[in-house]
């Protein structure tokens, strides 16, 4: 199999329809690592997020504070980025937040 | 006489800034412009032996901005490229021995002597980059085909911005079309796509530039690859429309570098 495998490299004969060219490979994660330094939230921003979508979700539940994950994550497989947050749900208030 | 002031930068280290400088420097020499290369990197000194004048050093620019003498002292005149100066900067000192407005000072200083002042930029983001580029109008953004060198310039192609520098240009330095047209190298449409900013330039890899630099010999008068692409963006600086180099044509090698095309070296 590996005789065969570079016998055809020799002859550039499935190089490059078999395998992904690393030069696309190399364009890709490039565009992933831009488009995250590209938004490159500060720490100040992002705690301040934190807080007013906890404040929100206030109104509706009771969460456990301390256990709150919020993260800007990138999602290579859509192309975009996420804010993704996993906050714990301790009860939901059944009167409170409507209008 | 409206005098433009240049830095040639990159983020990352060892993708060609000091070359380009020098050459580019050069090339808008031998254009008939009165042009000053001037070494941002103070305490990694280079761009003296890459342009082959390190012999020549009384004083440098950390002299010249702590007083120890007049600007126009530490400018050496290249004898070999009419119009051709080079300020080199201090070995011995670190990047906080110049400050950002002393760099204004010393660009505003040369605007009254020099058609262009070229800044050799130090690697990295920090103080050295900052001072560098306090002083331009403009800059130019060197990077390499692969995927460190294209993130770092989009990095501080951001920071350009942020400092109102315009126009940014873009170089893509020791492009290897043999490995683009495998796939296996990043060609220049792939750069542009993923930075989003106007080419200036495309540098073969030329083994021309390295043994150049040996000899403390600057490109512009050779045959080579890199040496057009080097007079080439000097043009585009000019603002002379010259077409993109078509690096398939080998065009510039003359007939040795024709015959060993021909042989498929």
């Amino acid at each position: 199999m590996s005789f065969i495998s570079n016998f055809s490299n020799l002859f550039g004969i499935g190089r490059t329809t078999r395998h992904t060219k690393s030069s696309d490979m190399a364009k890709n994660r490039l565009t992933v690592a831009i488009a995250h330094d590209r938004t490159d939230i500060s720490p100040g921003i992002m705690e301040n997020m934190r807080r007013d979508i906890i404040a929100v979700l206030k109104k509706y539940v009771e969460i456990d504070e301390g256990n709150i994950e919020l993260d800007l994550e990138n999602d290579s497989a859509k192309g975009y980025f996420a804010l993704v947050a996993s906050v714990p749900v301790m009860k939901v208030r059944r009167t409170h937040g409507k209008p | 006489m409206a005098s433009r002031v240049i830095v040639v930068t990159s983020g990352k280290g060892g993708v060609g800034k000091t070359t380009t400088t020098a050459n580019v420097a050069a090339a808008l020499a031998e254009m008939g412009s009165k042009v000053v290369a001037v070494d941002g990197d103070v305490g990694l000194r280079n761009l003296d032996v890459v342009m082959g004048l390190e012999n020549r050093i009384v004083y440098t620019l950390v002299d010249a901005i702590d007083g120890h003498c007049r600007l126009s002292q530490a400018v050496i005149r290249d004898k070999r490229v009419d119009n051709l100066f080079m300020i080199p900067t201090a070995q011995s000192k670190t990047k906080d021995a110049v400050t950002p407005q002393q760099m204004i000072d010393v660009c505003d200083e040369l605007r009254n002597d020099y058609e262009y002042v070229l800044i050799d930029c130090p690697a990295g983001i920090e103080a050295g980059f900052k001072n560098a580029a306090a002083g331009a109008d403009e800059a130019l953004v060197v990077t390499t085909p692969e995927v460190s060198a294209v993130r770092d310039a989009d990095r501080i192609i951001g920071l350009l911005e942020s400092m109102d520098k315009s126009p940014i240009r873009l170089i893509v330095n020791r492009i290897r079309s043999d490995m683009v047209k495998r796939g296996d190298m990043l060609g220049v449409s792939d750069v542009l796509d993923v930075l989003a900013i106007d080419l200036i330039g495309i540098v073969p890899d030329d083994e021309a530039v390295i043994t150049s630099a040996n000899s403390g010999v600057l490109l512009t008068s050779q045959a080579s690859q890199a040496s057009h692409a080097f007079r080439n963006i000097a043009s585009r600086i000019a603002g002379v429309d010259v077409p993109f180099m078509n690096l398939d044509s080998r065009e510039g090698i003359g007939i040795f570098g024709k015959i060993k095309t021909i042989f498929g070296f």
